[in-house]
């Protein structure tokens, strides 16, 4: 039954990203146009670029997140999906499990996916490379769960894209401390592994407890 | 749901049930119950609450006092998605997606009858040939047919109806009422809200009076 119902959302939501193929770009548009307008303000020289990339990078990829945060839930909300999710024979928190994933799956995947080219327009030194994919494949999860419960709590409110940006920030700020904290660590010959071990723990923590948690405040805001 | 379904208790039993919003009293309290092969028509002018009745019983709402009992015991969620379709003013129809791409996820999502599919379903509720046209391109009706289609899939037993006459045409009022009367047929229940102007379906019904909204 659980299983099914995810096949189910997850076919639904492949659909929906195929059916909409142009808005599945933007974030990964947005992520480049930040990094361009870096290179570009910076005047795209190496040894100014060099040293910034990892965090600039992890900079574009947490916006790029935050921007299609609002949309995590607030299509469904509307036209009553949410309402069918509640009344289904399966937990609330897994189909927000799946759906938030999914969210992932779509809108921070291929930003990740991008990084190496995009590392190239800032110079990137590619003995970071590896310690920044791990670094972002362990942390944008965790900014999509953490990002949702704050896209569930606002999801009653019509226009509510500051106040998600707002509540999410100081939630985003440990993840972007360990994730660009790993990458400077590695860059200056120190062992990234610690803080990448602290980014796992976080990623199964807020994978037990976010959806649980964002299953609590839609049921509050359908009220 | 078979014919053999025996339950010395009634399907849906609701004691006391009442509910108010900001201190203000929006219905009850309210003693009913519904049983098997049987149609509660739930009456009353718009503002008597009429939906908010129908979302607390699906479970959508938190009701302030009051018991509801289904199949003999309390409600809870899991027993309430067991046993409860639940047809909205909301369709809750993505619109980028097709009307059968809709459908089977609905399906997928609540499980559905054996016997059945959603093509056949859409079939019946008059949607055949529309298979491919997108959710948005769907009239009013239209959609409230898809829902019905989707109702008719499901394996639950006790159907909650919001205004299922609203938006449809003189067909399709026939098709409801049809649809209720298989559905009772074979051991289902249905609460039907409708405001008192349409002629209710040729089953065994009783009446539920919501006054207007103290």
């Amino acid at each position: 039954m659980m299983l099914q119902a995810a096949n189910a959302l997850i076919r639904r939501d492949l659909q929906l990203l195929w059916a909409r193929r142009g808005d599945a770009l933007q974030p990964a548009l947005f992520a480049l146009l930040t990094v361009v307008l870096f290179a570009l303000a910076l005047g795209g020289e190496e040894k100014s670029l060099a040293p910034v990339a990892s965090a600039v990078l992890w900079l574009a990829v947490l916006l790029a997140g935050l921007l299609a945060l609002d949309s995590l839930f607030r299509s469904d909300a509307e036209d009553g999906s949410l309402e069918q999710w509640m009344l289904a024979p399966v937990p609330l928190w897994w189909l927000v499990l799946i759906r938030t994933l999914m969210h992932w799956v779509t809108t921070a995947l291929p930003v990740i996916v991008a990084v190496p080219l995009l590392g190239e327009l800032l110079h990137l030194p590619h003995a970071q490379l590896p310690v920044l994919m791990a670094s972002l494949l362990l942390g944008t999860p965790i900014l999509s769960l953490l990002g949702a419960v704050v896209a569930a709590l606002t999801v009653g409110m019509r226009r509510a894209g500051v106040l998600v940006a707002l509540l999410a920030l100081p939630l985003y700020v440990p993840v972007l401390v360990f994730g660009a904290g790993a990458v400077a660590a590695s860059a200056q010959g120190l062992d990234a592994v610690g803080a990448l071990l602290l980014l796992g723990a976080g990623l199964v923590l807020s994978l037990l407890l976010a959806p649980i948690v964002t299953a609590a405040a839609l049921r509050i805001a359908h009220n | 749901m078979s014919d053999e379904h025996v339950s010395s208790s009634p399907l849906l039993a609701v004691r006391g049930l009442a509910f108010s919003r900001d201190e203000t009293p929006i219905f009850g309290p309210l003693d009913f119950s519904v049983d098997a092969n049987e149609a509660l028509l739930v009456q009353g002018g718009n503002g008597a609450g009429k939906t908010t009745l129908l979302r607390v019983l699906a479970g959508l709402l938190r009701a302030d006092a009051g018991h509801v009992e289904i199949d003999g015991l309390p409600a809870r969620n899991e027993s309430r998605a067991r046993h409860i379709a639940y047809l909205g003013h909301l369709p809750g129809l993505k619109a980028d997606l097709s009307a059968l791409q809709n459908l089977e996820f609905l399906c997928g999502l609540h499980g559905r009858r054996k016997a059945q599919t959603p093509e056949a379903a859409m079939g019946i509720v008059g949607l055949g040939g529309f298979e491919d046209a997108l959710a948005r391109t769907l009239s009013a009706g239209q959609k409230k047919r898809l829902g019905l289609a989707r109702l008719w899939l499901s394996p639950a037993p006790l159907w909650l109806l919001d205004e299922p006459y609203a938006n449809l045409d003189l067909d399709g009022i026939n098709l409801v009422n049809r649809m209720v009367q298989a559905h009772l047929r074979s051991g289902g229940a249905a609460l039907i809200t409708t405001h008192g102007a349409y002629a209710a379906p040729p089953v065994r019904t009783r009446l539920l009076e919501l006054g207007a909204a103290a």
